[in-house]
């Protein structure tokens, strides 16, 4: 009987719905979490899988020794290696093609990779205007390696205790 | 302000001679007092909702639009556009007529109905005696703008939305009349000036109606939010059931006619609100108190600017209602309590009783 009451009164005043109100009416003023994303960005693990670079090494010889141990992890068949040998016959690779609109990112090929040739960056912020556009070819992935050497190296460097 | 407008009368009628002179004043008065209300509302539209998405983003935790210019201050402007922009399409086998005349059927009676709406006791187009039976008549018509689109579009998902909305506003509608009613009752007057004069007093807020007609001005509220078809009432357009109801079919300007529609209503029911339960432009203040006591078009609008403020923060806080359950809710709860508000107010106006203390504060008048 007195719950019977108690639940009528409750239903009248209205009381659940005014705290629901007071739920939300709190989160009004709450810290606010959107992250403003061009002049803002989330902190990133150098560990992070994004657009992928051919490496060099210091005397500027390509590291990728042609090996298509990559070619053969890749889960999603999106790697494609030609290799040939060269005068002083050491092999390197002649086409090194990264589809990039069949890539998963999984970051097999930087695994497998023997001398660290191929790594994945941490450059998210890339697009093709075309289907095209996407097909990564050596020059492009050496040219991406050679513009964010220095970045890549330390990355790797502050991953290296971990592994 | 006298001064100036009977300056201006006196020159039309000295430029225009005494045969055109009073009959194109009487025009131009007319016109710009149109004008004078016209705009704010339209310009309220295209404001509330950046407030709207802004308040919603800040319950929900984020911040809002804030990417058109600053603040996000152009964000209306260049929605604007875009709907200006936008390709209208008049789907297969719809009434081409009556598809393109419902977004008008909608859109004017929101409009017209701010002819007898008073913002301050001079700023009013028309002051009629009986503005509030125009209010409920030009409300009841906002149905058929979406009963036509709805029908006119020739899809399933418009036609059972505009169904729930009909069924949904003639039910709510009965508890708002009721409701009304009972401010009315209070008041003894159906004139809108004349509804918030009978509040003004030396108590200053507790000369408001509010407070003996409480529950009555709670349903008005609660069954404003369900006319407008708004959260959590908004059955109507359900976007996970029916798409956007009535309006899966629009696009473009005749879209936005219905979006003018909608928040013109929703004001439109604050205003109400306002001014039947709240004392309109009166202030909370005794009049005892100077500057802060005085009656200002300022009260009125940070009244409304609180009552639209809860019509977000219902919508940020509550799931859609069931369509039996808005159905129970209007008919099974809201109806009884009004009549039985009706016959408590009745009692309260009665002659012994209200010359007696708390009730002679607002019906010893």
């Amino acid at each position: 009987m007195w719950d019977r009451a108690k639940d009528i009164a409750n239903t009248f005043l209205l009381t659940e719905l005014l705290q629901g109100l007071r739920l939300t009416g709190r989160h009004l003023f709450e810290r606010k979490i959107t992250v403003q994303f061009p002049e803002e960005k989330t902190p990133q693990s150098p560990r992070f899988r994004g657009l992928h670079a051919l490496r060099r090494y210091a005397n500027g010889e390509e590291r990728c020794i042609g090996c298509k141990l990559c070619e053969a992890v890749c889960p999603a068949l999106a790697i494609t290696i030609e290799t040939e040998q060269r005068a002083d016959n050491t092999r390197r690779t002649t086409r090194y093609d990264i589809d990039l609109t069949k890539c998963i990112f999984c970051g097999f090929c930087e695994e497998s990779c023997p001398v660290d040739s191929i790594v994945e960056t941490h450059l998210l912020e890339y697009h093709g205007e075309q289907r095209g556009d996407l097909y990564y070819t050596k020059p492009m992935l050496l040219a991406i390696g050679d513009k964010y050497e220095a970045e890549i190296a330390s990355r790797r460097a502050d991953d290296a205790k971990y592994r | 302000m006298d001064a100036l407008i009977q300056t201006l009368n006196a020159q039309f009628i000295a430029t225009l001679g005494s045969e055109v002179g009073p009959t194109a004043w009487y025009l131009a008065k007319t016109v710009t007092m149109i004008l004078m209300v016209m705009l704010p509302v339209i310009f309220f539209v295209l404001y509330f909702q950046l407030v709207e998405r802004w308040v919603l983003g800040w319950i929900q935790v984020r911040r809002g639009p804030n990417r058109v210019g600053p603040f996000g201050l152009l964000q209306p402007i260049a929605d604007a556009i875009k709907l200006l922009l936008k390709e209208q399409i008049v789907p297969t086998g719809a009434n081409k007529l009556l598809f393109l005349i419902a977004p008008a059927v909608a859109v004017a009676p929101a409009m017209a109905v701010w002819a007898v709406i008073p913002f301050s006791p001079t700023w009013v187009v028309s002051a009629a005696d009986a503005g509030i039976l125009v209010v409920l008549a030009m409300t009841s018509m906002g149905v058929y703008g979406v009963l036509l689109a709805g029908w006119a579009s020739n899809s399933k998902y418009a036609f059972i939305g505009a169904m729930r909305s009909a069924a949904q506003v003639v039910s709510y509608e009965i508890a708002m009349g009721f409701a009304i009613v009972g401010g009315l009752m209070a008041a003894q007057s159906l004139n809108l000036t004349e509804i918030v004069a009978k509040q003004s007093g030396a108590y200053g807020l507790f000369e408001w109606f509010f407070i003996p007609l409480f529950p009555l001005f709670v349903i008005q509220f609660i069954a404003g939010v369900a006319e407008t078809n708004r959260h959590p009432f908004d059955v109507a357009e359900g976007e996970s059931e029916i798409v956007a109801g009535p309006l899966v079919e629009y696009s473009g300007m005749t879209w936005s006619l219905f979006f003018l529609a909608e928040y013109a209503n929703m004001l439109l029911v604050a205003v109400i609100s306002a001014l039947l339960f709240l004392g309109g432009w009166l202030s909370p203040f005794p009049a005892s108190w100077g500057i802060l006591g005085e009656a200002s078009i300022l009260w009125f609008f940070s009244k409304l600017a609180v009552l639209m403020f809860i019509f977000l923060w219902i919508r940020a806080s509550f799931p859609r209602y069931r369509y039996d359950q808005i159905m129970r809710l209007g008919w099974k709860v809201f109806i009884p309590i009004t009549i039985v508000w009706i016959v408590v107010t009745g009692v309260m106006l009665m002659e012994p009783i209200r010359n007696i203390a708390p009730f002679s504060i607002w019906f010893g008048k």
